[in-house]
């Protein structure tokens, strides 16, 4: 399965950042009552989405973040236990083999046009945004329907001077209305997992007005969500306003603003003098001896996401071939020195390739190879016979300088062998080079997982052909354990946890990526906010949030 | 003279294309595929790249690319930036601001370079000459950014006079800081040219004439000496005023202002060509046309000055 | 300093007079007169001094930064993370926990050698153009002079960040590779100001005796040039030199802050600056040290200049 969204930091856009903010005027503090709930403009920190607003084409933080207020999918996740809850749909229902998937909606939701939410809705929807021709982002998050095939063609020549042909059809034969609140879906193969996307907004259902002209959509999104669109000013903000005929679980506050217009420091400047409400990020100078806490008293909060930190090995560069080599890069970076000196002890070092707090998982899967030695490191090293300087390389715009130099200089001191960060200006550019295979230095990765469970951070991963195994790692003997941990899960999760977790050690010992450390977000808001929590998805969770 | 103001015209025209191809080519060649980036940390569907390249003709060679670009442009038509939005409207956005920051700068330059150089220059050598020429000299030698932090830190955090940060719609008050900022070093640059200036011109013959004839100090200085010794000192604060425009993204950065600056840094890291030659268009447009005003300025400050 | 072609007015202004004082003493043998005439009175002023010595300490800093200290300024230590400065490290530890004053003093060999090669090239390319075309005239000079407005046209800043972005990512590691890009992309934007300044040199050089005495009697253009003009052209152009070599220091701290001049391997000062930019509140030494010694050293080339400049033109004295 594909992941849903960005590793946000990495996909914030590029910015000068160079400002150092800080404080500001003392700032009115809101008195008050539910009154002033309708009244004042709940302001959040963004960033300018990438693309028009259109559900089947936002995977990225800064549009998903408005495109999850206007759009409400079949079902939702739980704000605390991110677990899947029906919000559109009545009942989905999957068939014990995984092969089929029913649909069955509620009936009287609207979209904000006044017209009414039909499987049609659903459907069209999703032809739409598979459909190769449509370009739209999130097409692959229906590849496992029956029929995908059939509406999307890649290039044959990637990058060549060929086109991709003409899709056969523009309907997916797995995907059939039963009728205006009913509709089935058809799986190539058992799928049963899929049951867990249909909460992200590529899933969202699309008005009848989208298909007669989506110029007009682009400008003024209608959805089906708890928020409407009112306006846009480009690189600068998108203003919602309450739904009143929302049919799901009404929204406290009646209009939110969106504010692109501001780096994370200027934004935490705003949010400490309560001229903006909310910041999902403190900037970096402000995690440096925990300042945030004292600046935002009260004020702040912590949330472990649901990503790890990693280090990849090109493995198509032979450079890097020799396992003795990477398994001496890992034991040379001392995790903890780093999660405490470079992040005040905001994350957490792993020993393994998942994150503390998963179900079943615990850590010590990757065993001595994650663990801090610098005698066995150049032990190891001089065994790998490596020559020439040792390079990490990363985008430098998302926060990731500081600890990629850190840990080349522990790199450095453990191994004695020259090591030096070299920063890719943009996360397109780092992107570009991953998705290409033309990487030829070691660099930075990471993983947002879809779904609480060590397999999803591992399938995609390590697996052959897995859909971010970026360093084209291969090891048949690690694809059949993970194989059979994929089917022992249906029988018994503890079987299964037992499996993935040897496959871990297997994975450690080939060591195709470095396990660091989980990843966590700080956030802050105004005083003139109430009930402030933050959803796993990092949102400000607007259905909750009141005005003081 | 109406001669010579087309002939300058016609020149601007090659200079005009080169500077604004020179760009575009530059930006086109920053590595990296502008979309590679749009999608999270994982591959974009092929499809999304293939349509946004056709929509962008990403995909034709680089001649043909920029003359689209220049034929939509005579029209009126910026374009759109590659996240869908008009680039027309993002520079009407933020063209003011970054007018107002340089006219500022500039406003600041005028009058606190020009008294500090007509009193020196007036004065001659003494503590208050050695005093501007040492702090002009220190001035000159700070970065803008150094100039800008260390402003910034003490006024907005240790003094707390004023926000450090300016609001997104700043008011003329909010960037007075980061408008001095910007124009310290000019600043410094005034002072220096104008004491220079009306030391030169003192000793000269249509002065001593001017005082031989008994006229009253100050209308020697303010009409005969000051005249003369305004046209370097117009003619810096001309071109500043481009310059500061295309120059300010360093203090924009640091003050958090929303002008073409900081848009700028952004589309150029994207390989947004149509918005950084967009805003660069204008940029050398206004440098051209001021260059151009200075020269015929001159001719009115300076009767020896004649164009054919 | 942000811009180099503001340096320029410093010096426009410098440039008319100095071939002004030139017209005013025809009579005398000009150029060994006009030197250690400018070299007598250069001696006395007090800022030739100052600046001479800080300058000559700047250089020994960059040959022999071992005399001043024995840390290795690449050595990272997490545990000495932002420590203030103390007996053991006079200026402290910066946030990765690397010795500041080994930096600053390994540091300054970068901030130089950009500023020395950046001014040389402008000097080089500006010089050699303007004389061409001052000395050419015609279509020749109409064309020099367009393309000096295209490149003077850009706005420095912008230009600066678009040619870096562009070229930056072609596969350069190693520490001379960076300095050499910066330095050409510095000298790329500011050549157009040595040019206008020689090439009105070149102008009112042209018109004098000497240069028509020399062409009747047959000598061919290249060697007017070189023999000629050149030697009376140059005043302008060393005073711009030097002060364009503080300014370009500046710059290059000025392109490294914004995260497109120099980076590890090659730790200038400006890059010291620029990664300390997120714990000055915290620790304002991490800023405090490298920005002094930029300033300082900034201070001297312009002082230098300002004090050439004044030596070279009798009038002002």
């Amino acid at each position: 399965m594909r992941k849903g969204r960005a590793l946000s930091l990495t996909a914030l856009p590029v910015s000068v950042a160079l400002a150092v903010a800080g404080c500001g005027g003392g700032g009115d503090s809101g008195s008050g009552s539910g009154a002033n709930n309708e009244t004042h403009e709940v302001s959040v920190h963004g960033t300018e989405p990438e693309n028009p607003l259109v559900p089947g084409n936002t995977t990225e933080t800064g549009g998903s973040k408005i495109i999850d207020m206007l759009f409400t999918g079949l079902t939702e996740y739980d704000p605390v236990t991110n677990e899947t809850k029906m919000a559109n749909a009545e009942r989905v229902d999957i068939t014990p083999d995984g092969k089929k998937m029913t649909v069955v909606l509620k009936k009287g939701w609207k979209f904000h046009d006044n017209t009414d939410v039909k499987a049609d809705n659903y459907v069209n929807a999703w032809n739409y945004t598979a459909n190769s021709k449509n370009g739209q982002q999130g097409s692959s998050f229906f590849d496992a329907i029956a029929g995908y095939d059939d509406v999307h063609t890649s290039d044959p020549d990637e990058d060549g001077p060929q086109k991709a042909p003409e899709p056969k059809s523009d309907k997916m034969s797995g995907l059939k209305k039963v009728d205006d609140y009913q509709f089935t879906v058809d799986f190539t193969e058992s799928h049963g997992v899929f049951k867990l996307k249909i909460g992200y907004g590529v899933y969202s259902p699309l008005p009848d007005s989208f298909f007669k002209d989506p110029k007009a959509f682009e400008e003024k999104p209608i959805g089906n969500g708890p928020f409407k669109f009112t306006s846009r000013v480009p690189g600068r903000e998108v203003k919602v306003e309450r739904f009143e005929e929302y049919q799901g679980a009404k929204p406290k506050i009646k209009k939110a603003k969106f504010d692109f217009g501001k780096d994370l420091e200027a934004g935490y400047a705003a949010v400490r003098s309560n001229e903006l409400d909310f910041i999902d990020t403190v900037a970096p100078s402000k995690l440096v001896n925990n300042l945030y806490k004292t600046e935002l008293k009260d004020r702040n909060g912590n949330q472990d996401n649901l990503a790890i930190q990693i280090i990849v090995f090109p493995l198509y560069d032979k450079k890097f071939s020799n396992a003795d080599f990477r398994k001496s890069i890992s034991m040379a970076i001392n995790r903890q020195e780093i999660t405490e000196k470079v992040f005040a002890g905001t994350r957490k070092p792993v020993k393994g390739y998942g994150i503390p707090g998963l179900p079943g998982w615990s850590d010590g899967g990757c065993g001595e190879f994650c663990e801090y030695n610098p005698q066995k490191a150049k032990e190891l090293f001089e065994k790998s016979g490596y020559q020439g300087a040792i390079e990490i390389t990363s985008n430098a715009d998302g926060g990731h300088r500081e600890w990629a130099t850190a840990a080349c200089g522990q790199i450095r001191n453990a191994l004695g062998r020259e090591c030096n960060f070299v920063p890719v200006q943009t996360f397109g550019e780092m992107r570009q080079k991953t998705n290409a295979h033309s990487h030829t230095a070691i660099y930075r990765g990471g993983w947002q997982a879809d779904y609480p469970y060590v397999e999803n951070f591992l399938n995609p991963l390590y697996k052959t052909g897995g859909s971010s195994n970026d360093g084209a790692y291969s090891n048949r003997a690690v694809d059949t354990k993970l194989a059979e941990g994929d089917v022992a899960y249906a029988r018994s999760q503890q079987e299964a946890d037992k499996l993935y977790h040897e496959a871990e050690g297997m994975i450690a010992n080939d060591m195709p990526a470095i396990p660091l450390w989980n990843t966590s977000v700080q956030y802050g808001w105004s005083n003139k906010l109430k009930n402030v929590r933050m959803t796993p998805q990092r949102e400000l969770d607007l259905l909750t949030v009141e005005v003081a | 003279m109406g001669r010579y103001v087309i002939r300058r015209l016609l020149q601007l025209i090659p200079v005009f294309l080169g500077t604004t191809f020179l760009i575009y080519v530059l930006v086109w060649a920053v590595p990296g595929d502008p979309f590679a980036g749009m999608c999270g940390e994982r591959p974009c569907e092929p499809g999304f790249i293939a349509k946004m390249n056709e929509k962008f003709h990403l995909d034709d060679n680089i001649f043909s690319q920029y003359f689209q670009y220049l034929g939509n442009l005579v029209q009126g038509d910026f374009g759109e930036t590659y996240n869908g939005n008009s680039v027309g409207e993002l520079i009407a956005l933020r063209y003011p601001v970054s007018v107002q920051l340089a006219a500022l700068a500039v406003v600041i330059e005028a009058i606190i370079g020009v008294i500090a150089g007509v009193l020196t220059g007036l004065r001659g050598k003494g503590f208050l000459d050695n005093l501007v020429l040492v702090s002009t000299l220190f001035l000159i030698s700070l970065p803008v950014f150094v100039t800008g932090f260390a402003l910034q830190i003490l006024l907005g955090f240790e003094l707390e006079w004023v926000d450090p940060v300016v609001s997104s719609d700043p008011t003329l008050g909010e960037l007075l800081l980061p408008a001095f900022v910007l124009g310290s070093l000019s600043l410094a640059y005034v002072a220096r040219l104008t004491r220079t200036s009306l030391m030169e011109n003192k000793r000269s013959d249509y002065v001593r004439t001017a005082v031989a004839k008994g006229l009253k100090p100050s209308r020697v200085v303010g009409v005969h000496l000051m005249r003369n010794s305004m046209i370097p000192v117009i003619t810096f604060l001309g071109t500043d005023l481009g310059s500061l425009m295309g120059g300010a993204i360093v203090t924009e950065g640091i003050f958090g202002i929303q002008g073409i600056g900081k848009m700028t840094y952004d589309a150029i890291l994207q390989k947004e060509n149509i918005t950084v030659t967009g805003v660069v268009v204008l940029l050398v447009i206004v440098f051209l046309i001021v260059n151009l005003l200075i020269d015929l300025l001159y001719a009115v400050l300076d009767p020896r000055i004649r164009y054919e | 300093m942000s811009d180099p072609t503001a340096a320029s007015t410093a010096v426009d202004s410098a440039g008319a007079y100095v071939t002004a004082a030139e017209h005013a003493e025809p009579t005398t043998g000009k150029s060994r007169s006009l030197w250690s005439d400018a070299w007598r009175n250069l001696r006395k002023r007090p800022t030739f001094i100052i600046s001479m010595v800080i300058i000559t300490f700047m250089i020994i800093l960059a040959v022999f930064p071992s005399m001043f200290t024995s840390a290795d300024p690449t050595h990272q230590d997490l545990q000495r993370q932002m420590l203030k400065p103390s007996a053991d490290a006079w200026f402290g530890y910066d946030f990765q926990g690397r010795d500041i004053m080994a930096g600053v003093a390994h540091g300054a060999k970068w901030s130089l050698l950009v500023g020395f090669f950046a001014s040389l090239l402008t000097v080089l390319i500006g010089g050699t153009v303007g004389v061409i075309g001052g000395y050419a005239g015609g279509w020749l000079d109409g064309i020099l002079s367009r393309i000096g407005d295209v490149f003077f046209g850009l706005p420095f800043v912008l230009g600066a960040i678009v040619i870096l972005s562009a070229f930056r990512a072609a596969g350069l590691k190693s520490a001379f590779g960076l300095v050499i890009v910066v330095v050409l992309v510095i000298s790329a934007l500011t050549w157009p100001v040595a040019m206008r300044i020689m090439r009105s040199a070149a102008i009112s050089a042209k018109q004098q005796d000497y240069v028509k005495a020399a062409r009747a009697l047959g000598a061919n253009s290249f060697r007017i040039i070189t023999k000629h003009m050149l030697p009376n052209c140059m005043a302008p152009v060393m005073v711009y030199a030097t002060i364009l070599f503080g300014a370009t220091i500046g710059v290059e701290a000025t392109l490294s802050f914004l995260g497109i001049g120099l980076r590890a391997p090659a730790i200038s000062w400006g890059v010291m600056i620029a990664e300390s930019r997120d714990y000055v509140q915290h620790a304002p030494h991490l800023l405090l040290f490298p920005a002094g010694f930029l300033v300082l050293t900034v201070l001297a080339f312009v002082m230098l200049g300002d004090a050439v400049r004044d030596a070279l033109d009798p009038k002002l004295r």
